[in-house]
This record gives structure tokens, C-alpha cells and sequence, in this order.
């Protein structure tokens, strides 16, 4: 199966989704209008890789920023990732947040809270 | 720095992109910065998401919204105003006066709850824009609602971001 590689602009993040490691990459802003439109062809993407994964998924999570219209697909892709745990696969989340941005790391705990895959909470220390 | 007029999506990005790099030359506390940044998306994407082109089909001067960014001296304001029908003053008050009363921790479960349970809307809202904003602004909201006397009324919303 092809793997999903989208370039980040200054409204959407950089996604990058490998099917023969089950690395994982959502990196940048997502502050699009509308974020189902954009997200839309990565779902499709999981769905299809759900049914042929690898034994281990990890998902690195590194936003500057997000709306909320993009708060309901992380969601989205979270559950997708809580499908294949289900499965019997190994699966991981890492969320990393930088050392000021409170707002980024209760963002991660609130996920984690409804979420039943381990996310682990990385700060970035300030250079 | 303060806006009115249409609603576009363009001149909305652009105007974004100059705040950013404004933002980041002007203010050195960069937790206030992002919060700063955020909320005004979130103030801008909500109004976007809710801006209504039927109410004034024929009017420039009323097909508008408004946003405004101010510094003062503990932190910023954002002011964002639009039309709305009368019809549906009533839910908007009633949302925004449950966020006021809650606490912080409420506030909280509120977001969970609406991030667990809520569904996206067809404009791509999710029910949380409000939520979100008071959560990081961490202050009440201020509204107003002034009667238009033409089944409408021109709707304001003040958040506080201080340091």
C-alpha cells in the first residue's frame, strides 16, 4: 500500500503516514476552515491501512497550533488508531507540547481522557 | 489593529499572517503570544462560521463583520461583531451564559464532553469554538446584542487575554 505524505502550509500540517513502518507524522498548524475537507482523504488512508497494519503504529503529534473544527479529527484519527489497539496491534501516540504551552499539554490530557490508546506526553525544553 | 468588512476567507488569512509576525516582534512572552494568536483564530473562525449572507443580501454596509485586536497594558482584547437573526439570540445567550457561570474544572469537562460526545457541523464547526476560547482566556465573556429594530441584531463578543 502507498503511504500518505501531504506538505504543512501555514494553515494545514505537514502529514506524513508510512504503511510499511507504521510511523506516523502530524506536525505544524491546523487552523483550516474546514478541517473534514482536509482530513477527509487521511481517514480513507487509516481505514485502508487498519485492515493490512503493521505490528506496531506510533503517531507523533507535534502542533503549534489547532482549531476546534480540527480538535473533532484528531478525535477522528485517534479512534481510528483506538480500532486497530482493538485488533491486537500495538499502537502508540506521542504528543509533544513546548515547555511554555500549557494550553497544548491539558489539550494532550484532555485526548488521553477520552481516548483509550497510551498517549505520551513529551515537552520540548526551550533552546 | 481592527477589521470590517465581507467575511473573506483571503483577506481574513492574510490579515492573520500580518498579526502573526506582528505578534511575534511585539510581544517577548511568547505563552501570551500563542494564546493571544489562538483565541483570535478561533474569535474569527466562529464568527466566518456563523456569518449568515441572507440576513443583508443587498446591503455592504451591513454584509460585515468586525474584529478588533488591542493591546493594553496587562494583556490584549479581541472583539469580534456580526449580524444574527433574533430567532437565535436566545440559544447563543444561553450557551455563553453557561460557560460564564462554570468554573475552571467545568469548563474543562465541558470541553471533553462536547470533544467525546459533539458532531461536526456542515460549516465545520464543532459546537466547542465558545468552550475553547473561554478556556484559554480563562476570564468571562462579554456579549451584547443590539437590536437592529429589522428582525436582526449586531452581535459582540469582548475576550480578555492577559498574562
Amino acid at each position: 500500500m502507498e503511504n500518505f505524505y501531504l506538505e504543512g502550509t501555514s494553515k494545514t500540517p505537514l502529514l506524513d503516514f508510512n504503511a510499511g513502518t507504521g510511523k506516523f507524522v502530524v506536525e505544524g498548524r491546523s487552523i483550516p476552515e474546514n478541517s473534514i475537507e482536509f482530513y477527509r482523504p487521511l481517514f480513507e488512508w487509516l481505514d485502508k491501512y487498519i485492515e493490512s497494519p503493521q505490528a506496531n503504529s506510533i503517531l507523533d503529534v507535534k502542533l503549534e497550533y489547532f482549531n476546534t473544527s480540527s480538535s473533532k479529527c484528531i478525535v477522528e484519527i485517534f479512534r481510528k488508531l483506538e480500532h486497530l489497539q482493538e485488533k491486537g496491534q500495538d499502537v502508540l501516540i506521542n504528543w509533544f507540547y513546548e515547555e511554555d504551552d500549557e494550553d497544548m499539554q491539558e489539550s494532550g490530557e484532555d485526548f488521553q481522557d477520552i481516548i483509550d490508546v497510551k498517549i505520551n506526553m513529551h515537552m520540548i525544553e526551550e533552546e | 489593529m481592527s477589521y470590517k468588512g465581507a467575511p473573506s476567507h483571503t483577506l481574513l488569512d492574510s490579515m492573520l499572517s500580518i498579526i502573526d509576525e506582528r505578534l511575534a516582534m511585539l510581544e517577548s512572552q511568547s505563552k501570551l503570544r500563542k494564546k493571544v494568536y489562538h483565541i483570535l483564530i478561533e474569535t474569527i473562525q466562529n464568527v466566518q462560521n456563523h456569518f449568515d449572507k441572507n440576513l443583508y443580501q443587498n446591503s455592504q454596509e451591513q454584509n460585515a463583520i468586525i474584529f478588533i485586536l488591542a493591546k493594553n497594558d496587562d494583556g490584549y482584547s479581541i472583539i469580534t461583531g456580526n449580524f444574527i437573526p433574533n430567532k437565535d439570540i436566545a440559544n447563543l445567550k444561553a450557551h455563553i451564559d453557561k460557560i460564564n457561570q462554570a468554573s475552571k474544572d467545568e469548563i474543562r469537562m465541558l470541553y471533553r464532553e462536547q470533544l467525546h460526545h459533539g458532531e461536526l457541523s456542515e460549516k465545520g464547526g464543532a459546537g466547542l469554538g465558545i468552550i475553547d476560547i473561554a478556556k484559554r482566556s480563562g476570564e468571562k465573556l462579554h456579549y451584547e446584542f443590539k437590536d437592529c429594530q429589522d428582525g436582526n441584531s449586531f452581535f459582540s463578543l469582548k475576550v480578555i487575554v492577559s498574562a
